[in-house]
């Protein structure tokens, strides 16, 4: 009789943005059943997955909190080689790794937190590209603790749980890559739907309303920073983890610059786009690479344009239309 | 009455020009005062300098007896400052209901919760549909901010410095640039804010002005020219000179 009140429309309203959908569910089946459908690919899935981790957390900074980095390999890197060197020192435990990774990469996203608080978008690409140069330079030129150019060779994990040994195709690999990316995933996803990602969300709309509203921004945006610093210093520890091998190339420029083309063509601010964007970026890689093995930087650039100029519409309008075409070829079908 | 808000002498320069001078004025408990003048009269810079926006060259500002000079902005939010912007400053990629929600949460001190569950916080939520309500919004919840039409945002604009719970609320030309036809909703909202609150109108519209001050404070060149209750200071002739000579220097 009543129309429910407008406290529990509310209520519903908010549930259901947070609430898991059937797609969701279905994704993550689809990703534990290409263990099975795919098991020579295993290897390229454990990229994947790493990538997709890495992605997730630029889009915690770019897409929920409006913070573009052109240096987010720093935080790759600086996991990968703490990672690397806990198992070639410490321990060889694989979550003691991923551990320490995440908490010393969170420690350097809060330290160089403040140097992207300012400023404008420019400065921070600038100053995030720089932090990440600094680290490649001091990573080569430390060659007694990191191997230099040469990488740092020599590591053997232990298995993971003490029950799963790493093998040369890549089973437990994937799987260990899978899980750590789901369980982040998880907590991410809690915390972008929480009174602190919304928080965050006005912080990147508007920063004067934000303020005028209590919110304060340096420190929530320290806190995300560091938060991503962490994730991306756990992708850092499974692909050092996972290849036994750690190099320089971890901290290039590449990685950043991939990373922001892995979510140009995914999507930021829903978390998914990090994912998407690794799959596709990692399967245009390898196809593009096998058509033309020298040129496959030519065809990634040339996408990059494209997808940059054109937005994803362009390409997904595209496929749609194309798609209303075929669907009007068929018996019955309307004239697009 | 008490007094709510003080200023004492407060002055801004900016090089050699003198935007606010010398300007001492209070704002009464309950109030519903307007602060009026021509353009560049230093209404704006007022506003700025009682929100913490820019820092008095000389003078200061009290709230409820406290000197809250050289606060910052945050601060003076959390004593129960709020503002509205004569520009909208709203989030444009949020629901009218988030960002509703987002300065209920901020104000209940729940905006850190990393973990917590907007839909699980019954405190914010009532308080949250209280305030939609208040300023007719609830049938536009769901919708993105940017995609309501300009008279609605500016409610969203008000809703917003309201749901802070402010004690003092100060709104700079809240009805200006709205059409006609979504006046009567934004000026019905602005009049039925509760006596609690009380309320600095800054505005360049007479029609808004008389409907709603009890009292009004006239900036002319940064000074205060004159204060006093709306027949008094629209009899008086010096106002209707400086109007007059806006009028004819355009």
């Amino acid at each position: 009789m009543n129309a429910p009140s407008l406290e529990s429309r509310i209520r519903t309203s908010l549930t259901l943005s947070r609430r898991w959908s059937p797609f969701e569910s279905l994704f993550w089946l689809f990703a534990l059943a290409a263990f099975f459908i795919f098991p020579r690919q295993l290897l390229i899935l454990n990229e994947i997955a790493i990538l997709a981790l890495f992605a997730i957390s630029l889009d915690l900074i770019l897409g929920y909190a409006g913070i573009v980095s052109l240096g987010h390999a720093a935080f790759l890197g600086f996991g990968a080689y703490g990672a690397g060197l806990l198992a070639l020192h410490v321990t060889a435990d694989p979550i003691a790794g991923l551990g320490f990774a995440i908490v010393i990469s969170a420690a350097l996203g809060l330290v160089t937190s403040p140097l992207i608080l300012r400023g404008n978008d420019l400065t921070r690409l600038m100053v995030t590209l720089g932090i990440a140069s600094l680290l490649h330079e001091l990573a080569n030129s430390l060659g007694k603790w990191t191997g230099g150019a040469d990488g740092l060779q020599g590591i053997t994990m232990q298995p993971v749980l003490g029950r799963f040994e790493f093998d040369l195709l890549g089973k437990t690999a994937y799987l260990y890559s899978l899980a750590v990316l789901f369980i982040l995933f998880v907590i991410a996803r809690r915390i972008v739907h929480s009174p602190f990602g919304l928080s965050l969300r006005a912080i990147r709309d508007n920063q004067l309303r934000a303020a005028a509203s209590g919110v304060p921004p340096g420190w929530r945006l320290a806190a995300i920073y560091s938060l991503a610093a962490a994730y991306a210093g756990a992708a850092g520890a499974l692909m050092a983890q996972t290849t036994q091998f750690v190099s320089l190339d971890a901290l290039a420029f590449h990685r950043s610059a991939d990373l922001m083309l892995v979510l140009i063509i995914g999507g930021t601010g829903y978390l998914y786009g990090g994912i998407i964007g690794a799959i596709a970026f990692k399967f245009l890689q390898d196809w593009i690479a096998a058509l033309t093995p020298q040129y496959w930087q030519f065809w990634i650039g040339l996408l990059l344009v494209v997808f940059v100029l054109g937005g994803r519409e362009v390409i997904y309008g595209g496929v749609g239309a194309v798609a209303r075409r075929i669907r009007s070829l068929a018996p019955g079908g309307r004239r697009p | 009455m008490s007094v709510v808000l003080r200023t004492q002498g407060l002055t801004k320069r900016f090089g050699g020009i003198v935007a606010s001078d010398d300007v001492s004025f209070t704002l009464e408990q309950g109030a519903r005062h307007a602060l009026i003048g021509p353009n560049g009269a230093g209404k704006t810079t007022l506003v700025n300098l009682l929100t913490g926006v820019i820092t008095p060259s000389e003078g200061r500002i009290e709230m409820n007896g406290l000197d809250i000079t050289s606060l910052s902005r945050e601060a003076r939010v959390k004593l129960g400052l709020a503002r509205t912007f004569q520009i909208n400053q709203l989030c444009a990629g949020l629901t009218v209901l988030e960002m509703i929600m987002m300065v209920v949460t901020e104000r209940l001190g729940h905006g850190g919760r990393l973990f917590g569950r907007l839909d699980a916080d019954r405190a914010a939520i009532s308080e949250t549909a209280a305030i939609l309500e208040r300023f007719r919004l609830a049938d536009v919840m769901d919708e993105r901010v940017d995609t309501l039409p300009y008279g609605r945002q500016r409610q969203i604009e008000i809703a917003s410095a309201f749901a802070v719970r402010p004690k003092v609320l100060l709104l700079d030309e809240p009805a200006a640039g709205v059409p006609e036809a979504e006046r009567k909703l934004l000026l019905d909202s602005v009049a039925e804010l509760p006596e609690d609150v009380s309320v600095l109108l800054i505005e360049h519209d007479m029609d808004v002005v008389f409907r709603f001050a009890t009292r009004i404070t006239v900036l002319v060149n940064g000074r205060v020219l004159t204060e006093g209750l709306p027949q008094d200071v629209a009899a008086d002739p010096d106002v209707k000179a400086a109007y007059l000579g806006e009028a004819m220097h355009g």
